[in-house]
């Protein structure tokens, strides 16, 4: 393995064979000019690096609790505009928050919107995996329209999920802040790109990554990136920049793959082939190109 | 002006004097979200920041959730760090205050106690600190400006010498927004008493990285609780140590608690905070006419110098525990104490459960002499008895 990657967080973790975000972290982190220290949320990212006495974290780390992670990267990174005055600790520090969509979407949003809106010099790094699936797949305000989950389940009177995703990059957007973008485990370069620019960002930069779950979206471990990649493909997950509020699509093609090729990939999204659930699924594929369209006319 | 040392008498708030003392300490980071009573504190602080008195890192969070959980990082991250809260904003705090003992890190809390929603109050009592009772924090209560100075400087070297958490607490209003007067120590004194902060580990030194806030299973998470129960138990005789220390520079008389004429009083009042000021005066007046009447005060409240208050109670026939919180369901925090206490050393004492003042409901002179006169005439009773109600 690159040693660069792996020198914040080791291997044998305990994370699922084909899970997304040991590649997600390893990949921004490699990417920091200085030495990182991580405060991350409840989730499954936590449970499965820190089991006491291991750890695969060989960089400072801290977790406190779901919701906080964004204040608690607060007080440490004031505590580091203190300490370093003093010259008790290197000048030179990066702080990164890793936090799953239930702890940034959901129970986080607060905190997340306190410390950016104070203009902490911190990174914010939301894996996206559209549920809470350290407790078994329950809906989160970022699972996608029609998904089937523990807590949205498909039935005789049920489709799903009925809400929309939350637009989480437009919240973040309006606080504001200088660097935010749109990332997808699939495709590291542009990831890579986006994490050095976070970094080189003064005050807070946020970053929105794509990451499928094998175990709750239910497909074979080997396939992951494969179905990252759809998702951009078909445009369900675009890949874009915001730069000082201006948006910038990253990867865009003429004729986008139909979005059933990244639904049929997924045992959460089987049930939308049934002949009962076709509009279900046209409503599906017209939520994809509206959001497209909106984020297109944002570039103009 | 005792032992001529370098001392101010100045008359403050509750809340200002707090300020004061976090001045003197100037601590390297300062989370806070505002709140009635406690706001007293960060205001007069804010103003020693924009005056530039203080370097302190001041975060303003967006709620109180995010004050302590700011304070976590600081705290973790290897700096002095404090915060300051009332109320809803202590209960808020709730999930984060056993992160905050359970990680072992030493933040010290200013607390201006008051009721806890619904109905809404502002006004003193102590519901929002006994509803902390048991989240591992070290909890100090103060009866006036000078104690809240005193304690806010002696709970900050506590928790760094304990690595537990520190609440000093006043009460809201009858402390936090009364002016008294009291003795300062010079910014070198607290300086000097306090020494530097430097833990043995933490999260900003890079070269030896280490996890705060692991997953601990069936097989170690009951080591860690252990280990945390075993270091409050220390606390205590910490405690007295830094306060004995604090004597000698301020001259004042410091104990796990103050026992107020209960040598020979026959009928003892025991109770936390402000009222006490009143309570000794009621039992000068009642010692006048031969009465054998006097309090205990409450300053070391966890962990709970059980031994020692015992032994302070030894003459005493009747008691009269009275809070300013209820235990809904049961007998209020601090009489479970002390008859649980009475229970193991084999005494019969009576003990008269009391609640008063909730929501800052006034307590005279004269309630507090009836509270004696029942002793006296044996009306105890295991019924709870409400205060002015």
């Amino acid at each position: 393995m690159n040693k660069n990657l792996a020198k914040n967080f080791a291997s044998g973790h305990s994370a699922c064979a084909g899970c997304a975000f040991p590649a997600i972290v390893r990949t921004i982190l490699g990417e920091s000019p200085d030495p990182v220290v991580i405060s991350n949320t409840t989730g499954c990212l936590e449970v499965t690096s820190t089991l006491y006495p291991y750890t695969a974290w060989k960089t400072p780390y801290i977790h406190s609790a779901f919701e906080n992670a964004s204040a608690t990267i607060s007080g440490v990174e004031q505590a580091h505009k203190a300490l370093s005055r003093k010259g008790k600790v290197p000048k030179k520090i990066k702080f990164v928050v890793f936090g799953g969509d239930g702890g940034t979407y959901d129970i986080g949003l607060q905190s997340l919107s306190g410390a950016l809106e104070r203009g902490h010099d911190f990174v914010y790094v939301v894996y996206d995996n559209g549920g809470y699936m350290n407790t078994g797949n329950q809906r989160s305000s970022a699972t996608p329209y029609a998904a089937n989950t523990e807590t949205t389940p498909v039935g005789k009177e049920s489709f799903g999920k009925v809400e929309m995703r939350k637009n989480l990059m437009e919240i973040v957007d309006a606080h504001h802040i200088k660097y935010a973008a749109q990332a997808n485990v699939a495709y590291l370069a542009d990831l890579k790109k986006k994490a050095r620019k976070a970094f080189e960002t003064e005050g807070p930069a946020f970053l929105s990554v794509f990451s499928p779950c094998t175990n709750n979206w239910k497909f074979p471990t080997s396939q992951y990136v494969a179905i990252a990649k759809l998702a951009t493909e078909t445009n369900f997950w675009p890949l874009f920049e915001i730069e000082d509020g201006k948006y910038k699509v990253n990867w865009a093609t003429e004729n986008p793959k139909p979005v059933e090729e990244f639904l049929k990939t997924q045992g959460r999204f089987k049930h939308l082939f049934s002949e009962k659930n076709k509009p279900v699924l046209d409503e599906v594929k017209k939520i994809v190109k509206d959001e497209w369209q909106r984020l297109v006319d944002k570039t103009e | 002006m005792k032992n001529g040392k370098n001392k101010n008498r100045i008359a403050l708030t509750g809340g200002a004097a707090a300020a004061e003392a976090l001045k003197q300490i100037e601590p390297d980071v300062m989370a806070v979200y505002p709140i009635t009573p406690q706001t007293t504190i960060i205001e007069t602080f804010a103003k020693f920041k924009a005056d530039g008195e203080v370097e302190t890192e001041v975060i303003e969070v967006e709620s109180e959730h995010s004050a302590i959980s700011a304070c976590v990082g600081s705290s973790a991250a290897g700096a002095r760090t404090v915060t300051a809260t009332s109320s809803q904003g202590l209960a808020l705090m709730n999930e984060i205050l056993y992160i905050a003992s359970g990680m072992r890190l030493p933040i010290l809390m200013v607390v201006s106690a008051r009721a806890l929603s619904a109905p809404i109050n502002i006004h003193g009592d102590h519901s929002d600190v006994m509803g902390a009772r048991d989240a591992g924090w070290i909890q100090i209560f103060s009866e006036n400006t000078q104690e809240i100075y005193d304690n806010t400087i002696i709970g900050m070297k506590l928790a760094e010498k304990t690595k537990l958490p520190v609440m000093a607490i006043m009460d809201g209003f009858n402390t936090s927004h009364c002016v008294e007067n009291l003795e300062i120590l010079s910014k070198d004194q607290v300086q000097k008493f306090l020494g530097e902060f430097s833990p043995e580990k933490y999260l900003l030194d890079i070269e030896h990285p280490v996890t705060f806030g692991p997953l601990a299973l069936q097989n170690s998470y009951f080591e860690f609780k252990v280990q945390q129960e075993e270091a409050m138990e220390k606390a205590g005789r910490e405690y007295l140590k830094i306060a004995k220390e604090f004597e000698k520079i301020s001259g004042r008389k410091k104990d796990y608690f103050e026992a107020y004429k209960t040598e020979d009083a026959e009928e003892v009042i025991i109770l936390a905070g402000s009222t006490a000021g009143t309570t000794k005066d009621v039992v000068d007046r009642m010692r006048q006419t031969g009465k054998k009447v006097g309090l205990l005060k409450i300053s070391l409240f966890r962990p709970f110098p059980l031994r020692e208050i015992l032994s302070a109670l030894k003459n005493a026939k009747s008691i009269a525990v009275m809070e300013r919180a209820i235990s809904s369901g049961t007998y209020p925090p601090i009489y479970n104490d002390i008859v649980n206490g009475l229970y193991q050393s084999g005494e019969t004492k009576k003990v008269q459960s009391i609640i008063y003042s909730l929501g800052g409901r006034d307590i005279f002179a004269k309630d507090i002499e009836k509270v004696f006169e029942d002793l006296k005439a044996e009306k105890i009773s295991k019924e709870i008895k409400y205060i002015g109600v």
